[in-house]
């Protein structure tokens, strides 16, 4: 019984990561309906930042301070890097097809990673050791071994949901974005500006996939410029799980993934952990297309 | 008020209108009416700026707004009320009247004039916490011309608000929007295919075909020409 509630908090904290980068798939999804497959590498930019914050700007480690800070710092910065993305790369094409789009996606996605393995304007292709930013302290709950880092991974992904919700459904903008991925020629005849919107959306889901790149290092601390692939395509397949363009599935698919990872790396099938998500994207494309909370749109006219 | 002058608008090699000129004076209701592929929705989509015209101008109250992209056009005061109402499904429909008022800053006025909305259809009042896509037919439309009218136009134009709508529902929309002329003094540029009830409600009328305005007149004459009868209004 230990064992299990401690593979279930196991995979909670893990899962917890995994849906703040499926929240931005999901998001940029519902406003311009393409998957931003560069979005895993801001995630990884995201984890360079925190690593930055303390080896260039000397952030106190094993602080609470220095930790949230470098987390603020990375989302800010992430932020930032998803609108100029979007106004460079996906802006200029708004009329073209979803598969012109797609395409300058993976582009995108090569070019930050192969810039980012340049040694001279790069971090480098090796990997480096991430910092502790947070105090390291195992605390026993009855059998249960929870470590500072998996409280703060929870934590803050119970802050940022919170918030991200608040933002989408008690803000104007927030309005505006449910409005414009309904229907986005009745948004801009109420006035809205869907350009404005559609780069708030990007700095919004770019800064969860930030605070995603920090939290992922503190529990695996090497980070390398291709870290985000792997976690990138977890939380996509999460985003389809819970429904593409839904938020609360995609909250939902990011747990349930980071659990059935971590149990299937209990048992003796653990080299298959990174082969299970796609297993179950498989399944959910074959049997349930609009994913667990999704719902297949059928627009009244 | 509103001038548009030899307007032409082409969906890529498809030649929606052929060079239309109408007007709608300060305070009037003008109706364009028109068989399916007229281009009735085309010239009010070229006015709010969701299509680009070839060539041609559209003038509201001396300023040229051709051109221009819909959330600056709904800026200037012009609201429009697309075919097939586009009310937001997902969002409720004190979200849909809010999202209206998008432009407007002062809450006061929003206040009152979400006020005024609700007396205006109290259907919508009952249904304000429900999501706009359980709404009927009728009550979208309800909605959509709500919504139009929270962001405080001075100019305001309806797309097919008949169309698919209970007769009973569509009495008390025309109803309303008559009121809404009279005792505002706004100016309405109303497209409908019922011919009938658009030239009851109207003073002045344009019959589009194909692209052109074929004839146009004070509603009462466009009533009583034959032609008019004949093609639109069932013999
Ligand atoms: N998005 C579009 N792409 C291509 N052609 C279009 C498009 N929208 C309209 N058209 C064409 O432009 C012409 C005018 O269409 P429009 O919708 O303005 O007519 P309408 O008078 O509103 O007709 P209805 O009464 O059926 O709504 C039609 O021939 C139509 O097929
Ligand atoms: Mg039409």
């Amino acid at each position: 019984m230990t064992e299990f509630l401690q593979q279930v908090l196991n995979g909670v904290s893990l899962g917890a990561i995994y849906a703040l980068i499926a929240l931005g798939y999901t998001m940029v999804y519902g406003v311009l309906r393409f998957i931003n497959f560069a979005h895993s590498d801001v995630f990884m930019l995201g984890a360079f930042v925190g690593w930055a914050a303390v080896e260039r700007l000397h952030l106190p480690t094993r602080s609470f301070g220095g930790g949230l800070a470098a987390l603020a710092l990375a989302m800010a910065v992430c932020a930032i890097l998803g609108v100029v993305i979007e106004k460079l790369a996906y802006k200029p094409l708004r009329n073209r097809s979803t598969l012109t789009v797609l395409i300058t996606a993976i582009g995108v996605s090569l070019l930050i990673q192969n810039v980012s393995q340049n040694p001279t304007i790069g971090f480098g292709p090796n990997p480096r050791a991430f910092p502790e930013l947070f105090p390291a302290r195992q605390i026993h709950l009855g059998g249960l071994t929870v470590s500072t880092n998996q409280i703060v991974v929870l934590a803050v992904t119970v802050v940022l949901l919170a918030v991200l919700y608040w933002i989408v459904h008690r803000t104007k903008t927030g309005t505006a974005m449910r409005a414009l991925s309904f229907n986005a020629t009745a948004a801009s005849l109420v006035g809205i500006n869907n350009d404005r919107i559609i780069s708030f959306t990007f700095a919004l889901g770019s800064a969860l996939a930030g605070a995603g790149g920090v939290l992922y290092a503190t529990n695996y601390p090497s980070i390398d410029p291709l870290m985000g692939t792997l976690p990138g395509l977890k939380a996509f397949v999460a985003a389809v799980l819970g429904g593409i363009g839904n938020l609360p599935g995609a909250a939902l698919g990011g747990l349930l993934i980071g659990l059935v990872e971590t149990f299937v790396s209990g048992t003796r099938l653990s080299t298959f952990r990174d082969a299970i998500a796609f297993a179950i994207l498989i399944a959910i494309l074959l049997f349930r297309p609009a994913g667990l909370l999704g719902k297949l749109k059928v627009e009244k006219v | 008020m509103l001038e548009i002058t030899d307007l032409i608008v082409s969906y890529g090699a498809i030649r929606a209108l052929h060079g239309i000129s109408l007007r709608v004076d300060a305070g009037a209701i003008v109706t364009l009416i028109g068989g399916n592929g007229a281009g009735k929705t085309t010239t009010l989509r070229s006015i709010s700026g969701m299509v680009r015209p070839r060539s041609g101008t559209i003038r509201f109250d001396g300023r040229d707004i051709t051109g221009l992209p819909p959330h600056e056009v709904v800026g200037l005061g012009l609201a429009h009320s697309p075919e097939g109402r586009m009310v937001f499904a997902n969002l409720s429909v004190l979200e849909n009247l809010h999202m209206g008022a998008y432009l407007q800053r002062d809450k006061a006025w929003i206040a009152s004039e979400l006020e005024f909305v609700f007396h205006m259809f109290p259907r919508l009042r009952e249904r304000a916490e429900q999501a706009a896509g359980t709404l009927s037919g009728g009550e979208q439309q309800m909605l959509a011309i709500g919504r139009a009218l929270m962001s405080r136009p001075r100019f305001l134009m309806l797309d097919e608000p008949s169309l698919g709508i209970a007769p009973l529902l569509v009495k008390e929309i025309f109803g309303r929007l008559v009121e809404l002329n009279r005792d505002r003094n706004l100016p309405i540029l109303l497209v409908e295919q019922n011919a009938n009830l658009a030239l009851e409600v109207s003073h002045f009328g344009y019959v589009l075909e194909t692209g052109r305005v074929i004839l146009s007149g004070p509603a009462q004459e466009l009533r009583s020409n034959p032609e008019v009868r004949n093609a639109y209004l069932g013999g």
